[in-house]
């Protein structure tokens, strides 16, 4: 019980920390890491709290919960690399940057 | 009566920390919330509605509703965060500056409203009462006759498909409408939907929590990548480079 009670609040804690670098992050990559380790510690909450209630069966939902934070982080990176979403976005940015002109 | 004492007494070790557990979701909750509406930089915001959805669906898993953190993890965190930066392309990307005013009619709508609501929920059954309408007739009935009538394992998705088949049918129709008026707004697949967009541009050092600019402007051409030419209608990501 007591290493539960210890893991629950480590995390907690953590999560406390990745929400103050999400919340004052000055640079966009600090939000995008808060976000993305927000979400680990999410994932590892909600597996401690399947052990805690004796139903572990909750670890599927964890492992979505990845999934998600990783689909949601590869989207959010490519979307600031390449300024679109969607299909051909590639061909066009670097057109445009051949080009000189702004996209908008 | 005793019967169900019992049992939580059993559990109360494990009962209180899922409490201390659940209080702590509820007060990074509001953090995230409040943090949400003083912020002016939309993407700020983005990435903060995305912590809440997790943060959401970790509180639904508490109440043992999985189905719907389920769908929460996956349409609030996932999805709904991508269609956030997609329409943040079709606009500026901060928000116009806050004007400070006193909107005491929309201030006592908000406490009327919201302590309406407050007063209905003493109305609601406990939680996890068994006698609740929703375990004790219909929804007893459900699980009672599934493994007779239908032989689905789990429950929740034998109501949905089954016993509810129609319903679900029409529901994924109106959420096939909703997602192509979505993609058809935003003009997935073309730059910006096609339409040219002035951001409003950046007031230098606006708060001390937003951005660094100066060490920004340093550090932009170290990235080694041709960045097009600075101007104010310049996309997204231009002043947050590394």
């Amino acid at each position: 019980m007591m290493m539960f009670v210890a893991a629950a609040t480590a995390i907690l804690v953590a999560m406390g920390l990745a929400l103050g670098r999400a919340l004052i992050g000055p640079t966009l990559y600090d939000r995008v890491l808060a976000g993305n380790s927000f979400g680990t510690k999410t994932i590892l909450l909600l597996g401690l709290m399947g052990f805690i209630t004796g139903r572990p069966d909750f670890l599927d939902i964890a492992l979505l919960y990845a999934l998600m934070n990783f689909i949601a982080t590869i989207a959010i990176l490519k979307f600031f690399r390449y300024r679109t979403m969607g299909r051909g976005m590639r061909a066009r940015t670097l057109e445009a940057r051949k080009t000189g002109g702004s996209d908008g | 009566m005793n019967e169900p004492l019992q049992l939580i007494s059993d559990f109360q070790p494990s009962a209180n920390l899922m409490q201390f557990i659940e209080i702590s979701i509820l007060t990074l909750l509001l953090v995230v919330s409040i943090a949400m509406l003083r912020m002016r930089r939309l993407f700020g915001v983005v990435m903060l509605s995305g912590i809440y959805s997790f943060l959401s669906a970790l509180f639904f898993v508490a109440l043992d509703a999985v189905d719907v953190a389920f769908t929460e993890a996956a349409v609030g965190a996932g999805i709904s965060t991508i269609l956030m930066l997609s329409a943040m392309l079709l606009t500026a990307r901060r928000e116009k500056p806050f004007v400070p005013g006193h909107a005491f009619l929309a201030l006592l709508v908000c406490v009327v409203v919201g302590g309406a609501l407050v007063y209905a929920t003493f109305d609601a059954p406990l939680y996890g009462d068994p006698m609740a309408p929703a375990n004790a007739y219909v929804g007893q009935a459900y699980v009672d006759r599934m493994a007779v009538e239908i032989s689905m394992p789990n429950i929740v998705t034998g109501v949905l498909a089954s016993y509810r088949g129609y319903d679900t049918m029409g529901e994924t129709a109106v959420i096939f409408t909703a997602a192509l008026g979505v993609m058809l707004l935003l003009g997935l697949g073309s730059e910006r939907g096609g339409r040219v967009v002035s951001d409003v541009p950046p007031e230098p050092e606006a708060s001390p929590s937003s951005d660094s600019t100066a060490q920004n402007s340093t550090a932009q051409n170290s990235t080694g990548q041709k960045s097009p030419a600075p101007t104010a209608n310049s996309p997204i990501g231009r002043e947050d480079a590394p």
